[in-house]
């Protein structure tokens, strides 16, 4: 039977002070206070590519880039319908994050899977910025309850429900856990290492297929994002 | 006669109660595994998720914001009449998926591959897949609706009669480890694996035991049914958790099916379900009763016969 220890908890506003970022720890567990936007690739090719004017006052009114499409729905009185909100793999991303954040000064970007350390490196720590993952993944319904309400949606029209860039009240929105931080380290490096240090063991009595695929690797340690 | 507008109404609940209501077998299976379970941070996402689905019955919002493509399985009994045809049944399924993404509501996360239009309800071209199956003797239809996740843990490789039962355990594990890593795959999750057929079908026959058959349920081949449970322990002693933290639950059940194949090869496809595991069935009689269930009950004896002709046993053609 297991008797796992509980991890540490912290409420962090959505627009937070670089103090507040540095006492974060891998593998904290977050809740969110103040303004959140989505946006993904939808807003990241409107915005950096064909070099939209964004239509919020960033960083000041939020600093939290969530890559999330939520499961919601306009009414038509042009009230919000909000069900459950999870967010997306943030790998993919990759292109575009590092202009974004230079763009927004976002200093929280959240998503699902994390980002590379790589990409921590290059990007997130010379901007001061930290990921934190969604849990589960798919506790759509706690971040849901954590949406106070919907303020606006921007570029609906443009980018269609689910790329839009919606931006959201949180109120002790979370769970989130501290994947990086403000040195580049990733928890789930740091958790990849420690399971593949059992993996040869688990793979014995397989047997390699007698036809290879392109690009085959037998190392298993080997990330496979970027 | 099956009346449409019964049809359409059950599918617009089943729509929602797949988006919220988390199915009791997955429950269970995760349930154990959180009671097993000592990663402390595996062991924090698992009662993380147990306490999602609470909150997602109690408000009536769907569990995950990814509520995955909406799709159809549609089973009719020998006798079954609907009314209006075939063609009145799909459109109302269809109308019922876009209702549905408005009402729950759900993501509208169908696009077109290349323009990304976005309909806005989840319907498009091949969009919500209906497939269909059908059973000797009865007069109902069952109508089946899954919302697996889209992206991540589902893999296919052409394996051969050399590869062995080692083959198809690497090929599982390297599935497993890859998905599982940041855990893309949304796991623990139950594992559908498919061996045989030909590509296509055996993308479908894994597809089919991951989503449409429940935790605890068992190959009828002895043989399967043990390889079932091998690879389900597997699964769970790779040492990788819930978010591939460190943990034991990968795996809340392994389903295999099998389906006869080219004499020289062995296809296997690998597909994990989500913790959000979204199906949801009703029977429908013409009579106008309407049963709900979480078990699919896809397969049967009939769709796993292998001779040419199909004697209806007697008890069966009764209840049927």
């Amino acid at each position: 039977m297991g008797n796992p220890s509980k991890p540490r908890e912290i409420r962090l506003s959505t627009t937070p002070t670089p103090e507040a970022l540095a006492e974060l720890k891998l593998g904290d567990i977050v809740y969110l206070d103040g303004l959140i936007y989505t946006a993904r690739e939808g807003v990241y090719m409107r915005a950096l590519e064909q070099n939209a004017n964004i239509p919020m006052e960033l960083p000041a009114e939020s600093a939290a880039n969530f890559h999330c499409s939520p499961a919601a729905a306009i009414n038509p009185d042009g009230s919000y319908n909000m069900g459950a909100v999870t967010a997306t793999a943030s790998f993919r991303f990759s292109k575009w994050i590092g202009e974004w954040m230079a763009k927004s000064g976002a200093k929280l970007i959240i998503g699902k899977g994390g980002m590379s350390v790589k990409d921590y490196k290059e990007h997130f720590v010379p901007n001061g910025a930290i990921y934190l993952t969604t849990v589960g993944y798919g506790t759509g319904a706690l971040l849901g309850r954590g949406v106070k309400r919907v303020k606006t949606v921007h570029w609906n029209e443009e980018l269609g429900l689910a790329q839009a860039m919606w931006v959201l009240e949180a109120e002790k929105m979370g769970p989130f856990i501290v994947e990086s931080d403000l040195a580049g380290n990733s928890l789930f490096e740091r958790e990849n290492e420690k399971i593949s240090a059992n993996l040869a063991k688990v793979y014995e009595g397989t047997k390699p297929a007698v036809l290879k695929r392109f690009g085959e690797t037998d190392d298993r340690s080997d990330e496979l994002i970027g | 006669m099956i009346s449409l507008d019964l049809i359409q109404e059950t599918a617009e609940i089943l729509m929602d109660k797949a988006a919220i209501e988390i199915p009791e077998d997955y429950l269970g299976g995760l349930r154990v595994a959180a009671k097993v379970e000592d990663g402390d941070l595996s062991s924090f996402v698992l009662n993380a998720m147990l306490e999602n689905y609470k909150a997602a019955k109690e408000d009536r919002r769907a569990m995950c914001g990814d509520t995955g493509t909406p799709r159809w399985y549609v089973k009719m009994g020998n006798e079954t009449q609907i009314e209006g045809g075939p063609i009145a049944l799909e459109a109302a399924l269809r109308r019922a998926t876009a209702n549905a993404t408005n009402g729950v509501p759900l993501r509208p996360n169908r696009v077109h591959p290349l323009w990304r239009t976005d309909h806005n309800n989840n319907v498009g071209i091949g969009a919500p897949e209906i497939e269909y199956g059908y059973e000797p003797g009865g007069e109902w239809i069952d109508l089946i609706t899954v919302h697996k996740g889209g992206l991540f843990g589902t893999d296919y490789r052409m394996l051969f009669p050399s590869d062995g039962i080692q083959g198809i355990k690497r090929f599982y594990l390297d599935s497993l480890v890859a998905f599982g890593k940041r855990g893309l795959a949304c796991q623990p999750a139950i594992i559908g694996i498919g061996l045989g057929g030909c590509k296509d079908t055996c993308m479908v026959l894994g597809k089919r035991a991951a989503c449409l058959r429940v935790v605890g349920s068992r190959n009828p081949d002895p043989k399967i049914a043990e390889l079932e449970l091998e690879m389900k322990e597997l699964g769970n002693s790779i040492g990788m958790g819930a978010m591939g933290f460190v943990g034991k639950s990968m795996v809340i059940d392994a389903n295999i099916e099998v389906g006869y194949c080219h004499t020289g090869g062995m296809q296997m496809s690998v597909h994990a379900f989500c913790l959000s595991s979204r199906r949801a069935v009703a029977r429908v009689y013409p009579d106008g009763r309407v049963e709900y269930r979480t078990d699919p009950d896809w397969f049967t004896d009939y769709q796993r016969r292998e001779t040419v002709e199909w004697e209806i046993p007697q008890s069966h053609e009764k209840s049927a």
